[in-house]
């Protein structure tokens, strides 16, 4: 082969690799489903206040997700209830959380998880009534920030309950608890929280599938000053 | 290194005994120097008996293996200089030299007796008092007093260490332990393999599922350390980190009491799912769905 | 044979076609009996039966389309035994099913060097993770299936790495034959490691994995069904391994010329030697406990799951039983090529041979005893820990025998720093830095702190990549003139190994400080008071990667573009290859030859070796 076309294929097989390297790199980078969310400010006494509305479901459903019957968190935001797990925060901020769980119970294998901690006055209010503990057996999920150190388990829907969600998004008028509560950021920082509750079925030990991919039951808190 | 030298060679300077002689001065300097500067520096430190231990141990290997690297440096900074073949010459060969029982034999011998000195030292070291290394549920080797050990339970779980008390009766997330006082860990896991790591402590034992890892660690002054998980664990084994502290027993009582604060409103549902045990073994049989 | 005629035989084209066929056979073959739901715990998304049938279907029909169940099929109805396949000449026979032993070295060579560029890869990716503690370049779990594949990558793919290209190419001819034992089985060895990297590669589709090279077991039977794709790769690595170790075996106990008595073998022959004892003994265990890993995964067995009765200590053994002579098959071959290399360029026969025959078998043998070294603090009974201390300590004794054997050779000889020659005294440093680390990780109480730290990564990296690497670079360089009859650049390939050397020590060293400062393995964080560490680390490594862009340049350059003619003997070598002419003629040998030394006479005016006509080597005598 003359030297010109041997330059050539040594050129295009250069170009080949690296845009095969490009979009292997790129490929990995991509956030698999959970870009960041930046939840609305307001200032309240000029200390920034936040509302955080989110929800966990028992299956995200196939319009959500490739993986319909995982478990989940959604995030409400401007634009509907959304599959993702990064959420941007203010630093040195309150954050008002309202969480409403779809999902029936797993339970806590760890019920030292079971009181809400690190949070303002270490209650949280289940469906308006203050409550500091409660049953690690009723567990359904937990959010908890453990860098922070913040743990919250929410209870699950009875077995019985009528009118139970399918896939999400669920309406308000299927049977859900509701958890409320407060906490504080102070210093920016990337935070990661996850769920304690061995609540991905099928997998065993209850900790796989969602429960070790952002965007279902793990995410991050970006706190930004 | 007196290799037999081709008959008759008369200027041949002995190169053995030079690089023997300069090694041997080499080393001379190196050693002491290596073993009393450079040893006191090595990790985990002065925190507890064990990690003190530990940097013993590590400055005696390093003293050990001083004379090694000098042999090594003296032999190719002399030979690669002093061997090296003209350049532009014809390709000559060098003397047919294939052995020499002697150098053989005192090679064996040296390296044979450095070996077994290390590993009976090293043994010592380890049957004196744990070296802090996880021993498993029938552990051989604890410090004196170790009936009466101060017995913490660490819990691995996906991706948090929690530890229990069971002499308060209590639970924390956090790791406090009193100063001057044998302590005894007892690490367990309730879902996959994790590794309680607390570095300045020098203590490391396995969690592993089913299994009560026991090791021995014997604090001294107030102090703080960081746990790490060291066993590929998931998604967050690289978040799966504490920070620990050494305080006085006073601050201990106070601690303690802040921390049962907390844990009172879940003891009673401890108490009703299993009985709080020394030797944890919960079952991590519950499954979801 | 016209190109379309060539295109549609059996060969690599036809064999991915007939690959990703035989991958959709399996999976909807798997859906149709197996239905697309198992209950088993619940609902799981991958049916795990279908991933594994889908990959072995996928293996089936690569092999098919590359003619590997031509000759079964044949004899089965009758036709005669033959050796031979197809085509002797031409660049297309490299991507067919080849029995000529040298065509498959160099298959290797190439394909080994893909998937160690890939794997290289990842480490640079991983690399830029750890950049920063705070910022996730990756997503954490894409960044476990980065780490994993790195490791797995280079521990698959390297074990082969220098009895692959090297031992197939060179064994033979060493012990004066015209082919292996098993002709055909050795390119089955070749193309096997192909589609298990393509499987490996092609994890991330299928969620990647999260445990790194090890597999550990609770974690791997939580894992999504990328950890199919681990099993299998490994799985078929080890068949791979195990069938190059049967064939080395084979060939070199039956298939010496007349006068070849053990005691004139080259000393790789004898590194390749020890090291395929440990592939033949230690690779089925691999697939023995991967076997129980997948069954664990799809068909619900316990065997590692203590909720049934099993127990994870029971794969971190078996597991670890393969892994400790795993590490020795990478790095014996290294003693070999550095032993073997010494004396060409020292002029002086190998110094102490028995005694560096006692080396490399020992260190096999002993390998044996070692394997709960990993598992110090892992809770195994305490009475063990002195006695796997003492046999860890004891491997550094038949170790030192090799650098004795290997200091001795130069002692007092005529040392030429040709490019190979500076691979293997880099290995000495290298080797030294790792050994002596090893020592550290070997004391069970210093091993405390060790465990599982950067300081056991940096001892490997240092044994394995300073070992095996910088050796195998070496035997790139001593041989690629001989198989391919070009030369490579003296200069570039001296820039390639000034770089790397530094760039390799100045990325791997500061890692001993980083593991005893509290970093553990295979974290996406770290204490922000490593930074500046790592941030070092980081920027040697991408250094480090360039340099290897360095010789990727030079093989290309110099191969393809100038090609400039190799005489038949560069080195002045008196190993019986380099008594052959460059590239080595397809039958080997016009007249066998008959061995009255081993390859080591210099200085002692011994006629060239064989008793064939030099091809141009000059004899030497001083």
């Amino acid at each position: 082969m003359r030297t010109g076309g041997k330059l050539v294929l040594v050129v295009l097989a250069v170009g080949v690799l690296g845009t095969l390297v490009g979009f292997y790199a790129w490929r990995l980078t991509y956030e698999a489903g959970s870009p960041a969310y930046t939840v609305p400010v307001k200032f309240v006494a000029g200390r920034p206040v936040v509302d955080l509305k989110i929800m966990t479901v028992a299956a995200i459903g196939p319009k959500l997700s490739q993986n319909p019957d995982w478990v989940s968190y959604l995030v409400d935001t401007q634009n509907g209830w959304k599959r993702e797990t990064v959420w941007n925060l203010p630093a040195n901020a309150t954050v008002h959380v309202t969480w409403f769980n779809f999902d029936g119970a797993s339970g806590l294998r760890n019920p030292y998880l079971s009181r809400p901690q690190g949070i303002v006055g270490n209650r949280i209010l289940l469906d308006g009534k203050p409550v500091n503990v409660i049953d690690p057996n009723d567990a359904s999920h937990t959010f908890a920030v453990p860098q922070l150190g913040i743990i919250v388990a929410a209870p699950g829907v009875g077995d019985n309950a009528k009118n139970q969600c399918g896939f999400a998004p669920c309406s308000m008028n299927s049977a859900h608890r509701t958890v409320r509560f407060t906490f504080h950021t102070t210093t920016p920082g990337h935070f990661r929280w996850q769920c304690f509750v061995p609540c991905a079925a099928g997998w065993i030990d209850g900790f796989g599938g969602p429960m070790q991919t952002i965007g279902y039951m793990d995410g991050f808190l970006n706190v930004k000053a | 290194m007196s290799a037999a030298a081709p008959a008759g060679s008369v200027a041949t300077p002995n190169h053995g005994r030079r690089v023997v002689i300069a090694w041997l001065l080499l080393s001379a300097v190196a050693t002491p120097l290596v073993a009393i500067y450079v040893g006191p520096l090595f990790p985990p430190g002065n925190a507890t008996v064990q990690s003190q231990g530990q940097v013993f141990d590590n400055q005696v290997m390093t003293a050990l293996m001083t004379p090694v690297i000098c042999l090594l440096a003296v032999f190719f900074a002399y030979g690669l200089v002093k061997f090296r073949a003209e350049k532009n010459e014809a390709l000559l060969d060098g003397p047919p030299l294939r052995n020499d029982a002697k150098v053989q034999l005192l090679w064996v011998v040296i390296t044979s007796t450095m070996v077994l000195f290390l590993a009976g030292f090293g043994t010592y070291e380890l049957l004196k008092d744990g070296s802090g290394g996880g021993q498993g549920p029938n552990p051989i080797a604890f410090p004196a007093n170790h009936q009466s050990a101060f017995q913490v339970q660490v819990i691995g779980q996906q991706w948090e260490f929690t530890y229990r008390y069971p002499s308060l009766g209590l639970e924390s997330n956090q790791l406090v332990l009193p100063a001057n006082t044998d302590v005894e860990f007892h690490v367990t896991s309730l879902d996959v393999i994790h590794s309680f790591w607390a570095v300045e402590l020098g203590v490391k034992a396995d969690a592993n599922p089913g299994v009560d890892n026991v090791t021995y660690v014997q604090t001294k002054s107030p102090t703080t350390f960081h746990v790490r998980c060291a066993e590929l664990c998931g998604l967050w084994h690289g978040y799966m980190f504490n920070n620990g502290e050494v305080v006085s027993a006073s601050q201990f009582t106070a601690w303690a009491a802040s921390a049962e604060k907390i844990y009172a409103s879940i003891k009673p549902y401890v108490n009703r799912d299993a009985p709080y045990g020394l030797t944890y073994l919960p079952d991590p049989q519950r499954r979801a769905g | 044979m016209t190109l379309a005629r060539r295109l549609l035989g059996f060969n690599l084209l036809t064999a991915i076609v007939l690959g990703v066929g035989g991958w959709y056979a399996g999976w909807f073959g798997a859906h149709a009996i197996v239905g697309p739901s198992i209950d088993y715990f619940g609902n799981i998304d991958y049916n795990e039966l279908s991933v594994f049938l889908a990959y072995l279907g996928g293996v089936v029909g690569f092999l098919a389309g590359l003619g590997f169940l031509n000759y079964p099929l044949a004899r089965l109805r009758g036709y005669p035994p033959s050796l031979r396949e197809k085509e002797t000449q031409g660049i297309g026979r490299y991507f067919t099913l080849c029995t000529d032993h040298k065509v498959v070295g160099i298959q290797y060579l190439w394909g080994i060097g893909l998937f160690f560029f890939i794997g290289g890869l990842n480490a640079m990716l991983i690399r830029t993770e750890l950049l920063t503690p705070h910022n996730q370049v990756f997503p954490a779990g894409t960044y476990l299936t980065i780490v994993g594949m790195h490791g797995t990558m280079m521990m698959g793919m390297m074990t082969s790495g220098i009895l692959g290209p090297f031992a197939n190419y060179l064994v033979p001819i060493m012990i004066g034959a015209r082919r292996m034992a098993f002709p055909r089985i050795e390119a089955l060895t070749f193309w096997l490691l192909m589609a298990a990297g393509g499987i490996l590669t092609t994890t991330i589709f299928f969620g990647g994995f999260p445990t790194g090279w090890t597999g550990y077991a609770p974690l791997s039977n939580e894992a999504s069904a990328g950890m199919d794709n681990y099993i299998l790769f490994f799985a078929l690595v080890g068949i791979s391994m195990t069938l190059l170790g049967v064939n080395m075996l084979a060939t070199i106990v039956t298939m010496r010329a007349p006068g070849l008595t053990w005691t004139r073998l080259p000393i790789f022959v004898w590194g390749v030697v020890s090291t395929a004892v440990l592939m033949v003994l230690a690779a089925p265990v691999l697939i023995a406990v991967l076997s129980m890993e997948a069954l664990d995964r799809t068909a619900q067995t316990t065997f590692f799951v203590t909720a049934g009765g099993g127990s994870p200590y029971l794969y971190q053994n078996l597991f670890w039983i393969f892994g400790h002579p795993e590490v020795y098959i990478l790095a014996l071959p290294g003693f070999a090529i550095v032993l073997e290399l010494l004396p060409v360029f020292a002029r002086k026969p190998l110094w102490g041979y028995r005694l560096a025959v006692a080396g490399l078998l020992g260190v096999s043998l002993l390998s044996w005893f070692v394997w709960q070294h990993h598992l110090f603090v892992s809770g195994m009974n305490g009475d063990l820990r002195p006695f796997y201390m003492l046999s860890t300590e004891l491997i550094s004794i038949p170790t030192g025998f090799t650098f004795l054997c290997g200091m001795m050779t130069l002692w007092r000889g005529r040392i030429r720093y040709t490019v190979p020659m500076l691979f293997c005294l880099a290995w000495f440093f290298n080797f030294l830095i790792g050994g002596l680390s090893g020592v550290f990780l070997s004391d069970a109480p210093s091993d405390t702190t060790t465990h599982g730290s950067f300081f056991s990564m940096a001892h490997f990296h240092y044994t394995i990549m300073g070992g095996l690497v910088f050796t195998f670079f070496a035997g790139i360089y001593y041989w690629v003139p001989k198989m391919t009859g070009f030369q490579l650049n003296e200069r570039l390939g001296k820039i390639h190994f000034w770089t790397m050397f530094f760039f390799f020590n100045s990325t791997f060293f500061p890692l001993f400080i980083a593991g005893f400062e509290g970093q553990p393995r295979r974290v996406v964080t770290y204490p922000s008071g490593l930074q500046f560490l790592n941030d070092w680390v980081s920027i040697s490594a991408f250094c480090l990667g360039i340099s290897m862009l360095v010789f990727l340049f030079n093989l290309v350059w110099s191969l393809a573009f100038v090609k400039k003619p190799a005489e038949a003997n560069p080195w002045g070598s008196r190993s019986i290859e380099f008594q052959l002419p460059s590239p080595v003629p397809v039958h080997n040998f016009d007249r066998l030859p008959v061995f009255t030394s081993d390859p080591y006479g210099y200085g002692e005016g011994a006629p060239p070796l064989g008793g064939l006509a030099p091809a141009g080597a000059p004899a030497g005598r001083d």
